[in-house]
Parts: structure tokens; sequence; C-alpha cells
């Protein structure tokens, strides 16, 4: 049995479908040649196009239709050789031409689906129900002046990819592992940058409960939630909410909601007094979007490796444990980087100095993988120093954290720091010889049987040696002198 | 199928044009008179008949993603009847909208 | 040397070439016939300082022997054409002070062909009417006049500003569009030639549009010849139309004295309306006749659609303008009427004051047949009829390579008639209206008068993007109908 609510009249069982808005990655707008930058200066990346203009029409990105081509690619979804263009319309005011140019009928991307992995390791398949392109809105800026708003256009007409699931999705956490796995996929494949706080991506959550084994209830939609653990918070919030509403006699009505962060519930949108009737039709000055099966099949050559084929071949080619596989292709960059390191080396050894020395470094210096102080060329070449025995793993550390601070190489950081191993058997011998002559009292428990204390022993030496002892001969050596 | 003046004055609200109640009176008669005109489509047997959008029978063409256009947003906002700019830069200014 | 206002294109330019007439002297005679004739109310905004302006340059390029193919051809420009730093209306209120940023295509191609811009033609309101009657700046006088009666008569619509301009010799040609007749039924009003080409051969790129799948630019002209070398100049691929057509312009002048030998013209039967006029029957026939003398062959054919165009019409027009006039919401450029309220009054105010009576109607209806509940009824039911009106033509190309109909079913009207209710006024566009749901060239041509002594004209369907069949028919009509009458009004 999945996620259960525990009611004071039974259980209950939650029933979510996530709508997730993707900012299509392109240089230019769905249907015009103005710039989609972040952070520009208020309506100067607005054409005549985007702001309505009397006269202007609309010509389709071809990357933009690319980046729905692949992401459908990447869900494993159906692509439709044949969609439409439909106009939304509806006023408002960021709203240039009165209506909104989406994909109602016939979206470009049907039938797919995403596999989540869940904390207890069970694998879900969550269904995929479609995906279509639409324009993005521009903003409003209310806090500006007293009595008015303010418009701002520049992100009216960038490209959105709408991706629907259907309402497969059963507790909190496979939400979250849904857009988890999402955003990923949508990152792995370079159609959206995922970038939650600055709107690349954001959640539309319906979400109803239902007594196990029901038909479906009523749902409500939570609109616009903009991270992951916030998703997580308002399926959760608002399931309890509308068990709350079953069990004390009411019945839920269907209605679009807004998450409270701050106090962690939901509350119900203003409702507008006007009624709602988009009137889609086909947009008259698009044509049918007809695609060439010969571009889709390049496309889907061109491919990159998705995260759970790549965690695949990890497990396979690197012989990684599931749980490292996973943790490394989390980011392709990250997971690009970690065969950068472990291309020809031991590639265990490479995972754990990814996962543990570089992580920490990262968090420690606030920088993420693409701008890690240390490449993955550099970190190489410091396992290889470890591989010939040039350092020891310990004395590697050292070495990583001068990298990290001071970007050196680590070959030039061990020369000028004299860390070079020593495999001199008389430098050991010597230091051997000094260390049980200074602990004579525990070389004759040793020899009394206290095994354990070979290990004093060979810490005392390497300490003796500034770390710089190779293992395996100071081992050697002190057997020998202890006989 | 007969509009109502509920009817008439809701599309009138979907198309934000205000009408007053006389209005409705007389564009209920317009109305009405049109669809009754229209409706003779319904003679027309059209079943298995493939809707047909536009004029032209051809695919859609995609343009490069390259950026062509921007920074002209005093271009863009020439013609505003209500244009604000302070420090963040230059908009076009509505009644505030409460969401 | 006849007067300059009397001149063809064709001869104008011939004049121009050889430097018997400057561009200065031609523009400046029908500037001064704009001004002297603006009783008729043909052009909104006349640009005489910038046509002084084009003709000089054009002469210079004449002096330098530099001729572009409309070099010093004074026209008139529909204002639904966006012109750049030239105030553009629609003849709308709610455009009130909207000055473009931007050139249309066409206009474009018709200033870098060297031609002069006169001025902006009125029109009804966003190209919705057959009057001209729906102006926000006033009803448009059709130069012509009916043997003994002094009324005013309408000269058609939507282009009727760019017809009585050229039809008065206030310029030698215009720009117009149509959408349902808007070139046609005011060029058949005016004893003037109008052609829509095919649909995509013209950029709709800058002209304001009203229902995007019907709409087409094309010229007005006095004669056939000056009509094709007009289009031949607006024509050509635009990337920034995504229906545009990708196809090569030919020569269209060149096929005007082509002939009509071993051509079949298609005579539909469904034309033969009941309570037609006796002139037009005849003046069909006679056409028909024409064309059979210069050794084509006459087949009567069969669009048994035709009747359903003009309901079918009047879905997918105001649907698509409910649309596409949206954007009129006193934001971004135009009218604003601020009630005081919040921004949904602001829209509700702004549009009710802006948009005449004729316009709000096609609004309403276009967002009532889009509505939910309605939409397969009305809004689907339409394109399938669309879908079988462009099927009846596919056939008969298999049996014909030209179409000639009448191109109304009467002659101009006087102001205020027709207007009691408007589906009277909605019947003028009903010969022409087919061409437009399947995309089809058209072209009027005068070919007689009626009993009034008004002009009739008579239409030519072509083929999608064979305007030169429907030029060489209407050539061979023009010939052959010899129609030398003058409007009662001229410079």
């Amino acid at each position: 049995m999945g996620y259960i609510i525990e009611g004071r009249t039974g259980p209950w069982e939650i029933v979510c479908g996530l709508e997730v808005h993707a900012q299509v990655i392109s240089k230019s707008k769905l249907f015009s040649g103005a710039a989609t930058s972040f952070g520009a200066a208020p309506n100067t990346q607005v054409s005549f196009v985007d702001a309505a203009f009397p006269g202007m029409l609309p010509v389709p990105n071809r990357e933009c239709i690319a980046q729905a081509i692949r992401t459908g690619l990447g869900l494993k979804a159906q692509i439709n050789l044949w969609s439409r263009f439909d106009r939304k319309n509806y006023f408002y005011a960021d709203l240039p031409a009165g209506y909104q140019i989406s994909q109602y009928q016939h979206p470009i991307v049907g039938r797919g689906e995403i596999t989540v992995e869940l904390a207890d390791g069970t694998r879900r398949n969550i269904g995929i129900t479609r995906l279509h392109l639409e324009q993005d809105a521009g903003k409003s800026l209310h806090d500006q002046h007293p009595t008015k708003s303010y418009i701002d256009l520049n992100r009216a007409g960038v490209a959105l990819m709408e991706i629907v699931s259907e309402p497969d999705i059963r507790s909190p956490e496979e939400a979250g592992a849904y857009l988890t796995k999402l955003r990923q996929i949508l990152r792995y494949l370079g159609t959206c940058d995922g970038n939650m706080e600055e709107g690349s991506l954001r959640a539309d959550v319906n979400i109803s409960v239902r007594r196990p084994g029901e038909g479906y209830r009523t749902r409500c939609e939570v609109k616009n939630v903009n991270s992951i653990r916030f998703v997580m918070q308002a399926v959760e919030a608002e399931a309890r909410r509308q068990v709350e509403v079953w069990e004390s006699g009411g019945e839920v009505v269907q209605e679009t909601r807004l998450f409270d962060p701050a106090r962690g519930v939901t509350r119900p949108m203003r409702t507008k007094e006007h009624a709602h009737d988009y009137r889609y039709f086909p947009d008259p000055d698009l044509l049918p979007l007809e695609l060439d099966p010969e571009w889709v099949e390049e496309l889907r050559r061109t491919l990159p490796e998705l995260p759970d084929a790549k965690a695949e071949r990890f497990q396979r080619d690197y012989q990684l444990s599931a749980y490292d596989a996973r943790v490394l292709v989390a980011e392709r960059a990250t997971a690009d980087y970690f065969e950068a390191v472990a291309r020809g080396r031991d590639a265990k050894l490479a995972a754990n100095w990814v996962m543990g020395e570089l992580f920490a470094a990262l968090n420690r210096t606030g920088r993420t993988i693409e701008t890690s102080p240390v490449s993955a060329d550099a970190l190489g070449r410091l396992l290889d120093l470890i591989a010939d025995e040039t350092i020891s793993g310990r004395i590697a550390k050292q070495v990583f954290e001068e990298m990290v601070e001071t970007g050196a190489d680590p070959a030039a950081i061990v020369d000028a720091k004299g860390l070079r191993q020593v495999k001199d058997t008389g430098a050991i011998e010597a230091a051997v010889a000094q260390v049980l002559a200074a602990n004579a009292e525990k070389v004759a428990e040793y020899k009394a049987g206290k095994d354990k204390l070979f290990g004093f022993f060979v810490g005392q030496v390497m300490k003796a040696m500034g770390g710089k002892g190779n293992p395996a001969l100071v081992n050697e050596v002190l057997k020998r002198a202890l006989g | 199928m007969s509009l109502d003046p509920e009817t008439v004055r809701r599309i009138a609200d979907l198309a934000r044009i205000a009408v007053t109640e006389d209005e409705v009176a007389r564009l209920q008669g317009e109305l009405n008179g049109i669809l009754a005109w229209i409706e003779q489509l319904n003679e027309v047997a059209t079943e298995g008949v493939e809707p047909q959008t536009g004029a032209v029978r051809m695919p859609l063409r995609l343009r490069d993603d390259v950026v062509t256009e921007g920074d002209q947003h005093d271009a863009i906002l020439a013609n505003a009847p209500d244009r604000a700019d302070n420090a963040l830069g230059s908009f076009f200014a509505v009644p505030k909208v409460v969401e | 040397m006849s007067k300059p206002t009397d001149l063809t294109i064709a001869e104008a330019r011939d004049l121009l070439s050889r430097r018997a007439l400057s561009a200065r002297e031609l523009t400046e005679a029908h500037l001064s016939a704009a001004e002297r004739l603006s009783s008729l109310n043909a052009f909104i905004t006349l640009t005489a300082e910038r046509a002084l302006r084009d003709a000089a340059r054009s002469d210079e390029r004449l002096a330098r022997g530099e001729a572009r193919p409309l070099e010093g051809i004074p026209l008139g420009i529909k204002d639904l054409f966006c012109t750049e730093g030239i105030r553009t209306t629609a003849a709308s209120r709610i455009l009130d002070g909207f000055t473009p940023p931007y050139e249309s295509t066409v206009t474009r191609k018709l200033w870098e062909a060297g031609a002069v811009c006169l001025g902006k033609t009125n029109l009804d309101e966003f190209a919705m009417g057959s009057s001209n009657t729906t102006s926000a700046f006033g009803h448009v006088v059709n130069p012509w006049r009916r043997r003994g009666d002094n009324r005013d008569l309408v000269p058609g619509g939507s282009s009727g500003g760019s017809a009585a301009a050229v039809a008065a010799r206030l310029c030698l040609g215009a720009t117009a569009t149509d959408t349902g007749g808007s070139i046609r039924q005011p060029a058949a009003f005016t004893g003037t030639v109008g052609i829509k080409p095919t649909y995509g051969r013209c950029s709709r790129w800058g002209i304001i549009a009203f229902a995007s799948s019907l709409d087409q630019a094309g010229p007005i002209a006095r004669t056939v010849r000056d009509a094709a070398i007009l289009l031949r100049a607006m024509s050509g691929f635009d990337p920034k139309d995504s229906t545009s057509a990708d196809v090569p312009v030919p020569d269209f002048e060149a096929a005007v004295g082509r002939g009509v030998q071993g051509l079949k013209i298609g005579v539909p039967k469904e034309y033969r309306l009941s309570g037609m006029s006796a002139a037009i029957i005849s003046l069909w026939e006679r056409g028909a006749a024409w064309l059979r003398e210069a050794g084509a062959e006459i087949r009567e054919i069969s669009l048994p659609h035709t009747k359903y165009a003009l309901p079918c019409y009047y879905i997918i027009a105001p649907a698509e303008a409910s649309s596409n006039l949206a954007r009129y919401d006193g934001v971004r450029f135009g009218l604003r009427v601020d009630p005081g309220g919040d921004l949904d009054d602001l829209y509700a105010a702004t549009r009710a004051a802006g948009f005449g009576a004729e316009v709000r109607r096609r609004i309403l209806i276009g967002t009532y047949v889009l509505s939910a509940g309605y939409y397969d009824a009305y809004y689907l039911k339409a394109q399938k009829v669309r879908a079988l009106i462009a099927r009846d033509f596919d056939r008969a190309w298999a049996e014909v390579d030209a179409i000639l109909t009448p191109a109304t079913p009467t002659s101009a009207f006087a102001i205020g008639e027709k207007q009691d209710d408007p589906v009277t006024m909605y019947l003028n566009d009903v010969f022409t209206v087919t061409a437009n749901l399947a995309g089809l060239p058209g072209i009027s041509v005068p070919a007689g008068l009626d009993e009034g002594g008004l002009p009739l004209g008579l239409q030519v369907i072509g083929r999608p993007f064979d305007e030169e069949t429907v030029f060489a028919v209407a050539g061979a009509i023009e010939r052959a109908a010899g129609f030398d009458a003058l409007p009662a009004v001229r410079a």
C-alpha cells in the first residue's frame, strides 16, 4: 500500500497530476526575433510582434520546435508529425494580443512517461499526457505606483513547453521525485535550464483525494508553485485540506488555489467576475505544423544520453553502485566531470573523490561543477600521482586543498612542498628504528601478543616521515623490524 | 439558436465592449437576424468533411533562431497612451491590476 | 498630350521615361485634384510634402536614367497599410493618434519600385463593409451619378476611398485589400479594375488584419494593364508572413495581351440568382460572347455550394476578426478611454467608444460563434463548408481555365440605402466571397453600364497562382467591351 492520509473516518489516497511550464532554451522568441535572455531592462527585448502591433505576424522559430521534439523524445513520447497552433482568447494586462498562441487540440507531443525512483528504492512510472508549445505572457509590476500597474513585455512571446502529466502521482514524495526527474531530463537535453527561481520552470499542481479503490473526486489546481519543496508541501497541505472538507461533511469545489509557503497552506485565488471562455480556434496567421520524419529521426540520433541510461552505463562500465551512479548522473555536468576523471583510471577512486572531496569543496566555496576551482583534468592528474605512488591518498587530500585554493597544478604543488613519497628503504628503516627505540614498552607489549599495536607503529613512522612514507614499504620494514 | 439579452451581455463582456441596455435590445435583434441567416449552413451535409482552416494548402515555414530585434523600447512605447519611466526603465502603465 | 490625371500608369511611365513629363508635374496635378475634389472624401490623409519629396527623388533618378518600374507614379494607399511615420487609422477611432514605426511589406515594395505616396485612402472601418459608410472619417462619395438622380452614391467597400480616388483621377492607382470582395466590389461600382490575387501572393505583413485567412492585398487601377503593373510590384515572397507563398512573380503585364484563344471559360450556373437585374444578366452573357468570339470555349459549370459561401464567410470572418481586434485595448497604442475603474472597465469603455457599430456587431458575432458550446455548430461547420466550396473549384479546374461571373449583384446604390438590416448589405459580396474562401485570384473589369448609366463589372476567377490567365481573360474583356464611360466627378 502506498502513501495514505489517515483521516478521522478512515484512509485517504492522494491523486495528483502536474502541469509544468518549462521555458524553452532558444536565443529568440517563439514567434519573433526578440531576445529571450533573463534580466534585461524592461521592454528592451520586445518586437512589434510581441507587443501585438497592428499588422504584425508570427513566424515560428525552428529551434523552439526542435527543442519541443527533443523533449518529447527524452520523455519517450509520441511525436505528432502534424500539429497546429491555436489561439486562446482572453484579455489580460500582460497579454498584448488579447490571445495566447498555444496548441490546444493538436499538441506537438503526445503520450510519454517518466520513471521516478523513490527513497526506498522503488520505481514508479508517471505518464505524460502531452507536451505543447505556447507563448509566455509579459510581466505586470504592481509595486511601482500606488494606483497603476506597470507592464514589461520582455517575456511576452518567449517559448514555453507545457508538459502535462497523467494523474498518476500518489504522494508528495512522488510529486517531488517527478518534478526533480523532469527537471533533470530537461537540463540533460538542454531544452530548459530548469531555473525555478527565475521562473524558467513553474508547476501547476492538480490534487484530489479519494478512498482507496474509489473513482476520482473533484480536484483543485494549485497554480504557479515555484520550487520542488513547495510542490511537495502544496500536495500535502491541499490533500489534508480536502480530507478535512470531505470528513466534515462538505464538498470540495473545483477551483484554482495558491500555495502560501510562509503559512504552509493553500488559499483560493481571487475569482474574476468575468466568465472564462477561451474561444480556442486555429490561428489563421499560421499553417499546420508538419514535421519531416527525417528531421525527427535526426534529432533522435543526436539526443544526448539521458540520466537513466547513463546511470545504467556507469554501473556497468565503471562497476559503481546504483546509489553512486544516481548521484553522479543527477547533473549532466557532474556526470561529464566524473567521466573525464574516471577515463583510464580507477573509476571507483574517481567516484569517491568526486562525491567526497570535490563535492565538499564545491559546497564550502559556494561553487558549482561548472565553475569548479579544480578542473576534471587537474583532479585526474592528482589521481595519477596516487596511482603511480608519487603521493599517498592522505597527502593527495592535502594537495587537493591547495589546488582548491590556488588552482595550481598537483605535480607542481607536490614538488614545491616536497610531498613526494619516500620509497628509499634506508630512510624508512631509520625512521622505524627511531620509533621503535622511543617506544620500547609498546614494542614489548606487541611482542607479547598485542597485535593491534601494529597500526600505532605505522602511524608513528608516518608521522615521523611527515606523512610521505610509502605505506607499503613502511609496513614491510616495520614487520621485518618487529620480527 | 437564438440569443437572449443575458447572452448578449455575456458575449459583450467576453469581448470587452461596454453595452448599454438600449444597445442590448438592439443588438439582440441584429445578431439574431444574422444568426438566423447564417444557420442555412445547416442544410449542407458535411459528414466526413475535413475542416479547412486557411486559404492555402502548404506546410508551415520555420525561421532560424536568430535575434533580429530589440533595444527599441522607445519605438515600442512611442504610441502608448500612458507610458511610465522610473529607475528600472520604461513601461506601459494601466490602472492597478489586483491579483 | 492628355491631362496628367487622365493618363494610365503605362502611359505615364512612358512619358516620364521619355522625360516628356516630370514626376513633379504628375504629382502636383494629382495633389491639386485631390484637394479640389476633397468633397469625395476619398483620402483620410494627404501626404503632400512626402509626395513632392518622392517625386523630386524620382525626377533625379529619371534624369540619371535609373528609373525603377513605378518611378514617379503617384499612388493612393488604403489606410489599412501601416506606413512608417504616417498616421494609419483603419478608418477607426480606436487607432486615434497611431503612427506606425514600421512600413508594410507591400508599400515598402512600392516605394522601392519608385512610386510616389500621395496619401492614405478612406475605407470602411477595419475594412468591414461594402459601402464605405462605416468609416469613422465619414463616408466616401462615388464619383459616378445615376442618370437623372442627384443623390450621392456609395463607392462600394471596403476599399471605397481607393476606388473613388482612382475613378475620379485623384491618383493613377491605389492599393486595396479584399477579404470578401473589398477590392472587386468597389472597382465594379466605380468603373475601375481591381484584382485580388491568390492568397499568399502579397505579404500581409504590416496590413492591419481583418480576417487573416481571407485578407489579401491587391491594386485598383483604371486599366487591366495598370493593375498588372501594380500587382507585379506588390507581389512576392515575404519571410515575415508565414502564409506568404514562396513562388516566382511572373510578368503579369505580359499576360494582359496574351488573348484567350483555346482557353476554356466556365460560367457557373449557381451565380444566376433569382431577381438579378436584366442589365447584369445581359452583361454577363455579352461577356461570354466576347470571349467566345476571341477564341475561348465557354462551358457551363457547377459550383454547387456557392449559395453557402456568404453565410460561411459571415462566420469565419467575424470569428477571426473578434480575435484579431482584441489587441485594440487602449494599452499600447491608439485610443484610451479610462472611466476610472479597473483595467477591464478601461478595456470595455475604450472598445465601446473606439469601434463603430458594424465593427462591434462583427466582434460580437465572432465572439459568439467561437464560444463554448457553439464552436462546432458555427465555426467548425463553416470550415467544413469552406472545404466544400474549395472542392467545388478544384473540380471546376479539371474542366476550365478560368471562370466568368458578374462582379456584383447590383450597381452602386445611394448612401443610406440597404442599411435597414446588416444582412442586406452583406449580400453585396455574394459573387466575390467565394474566391476569398478558396484563396483564388479574382479580378473585376468594367464591362458596361446599367440602365441608370452606372458601371457594372465582370469578374474573372482563376486557378491558384494563375493570375496570368486571369489578366489574359480580363484583357480580352476590356478590349471587347471598349468601356470608355467617365464618372460625373473627375479631375
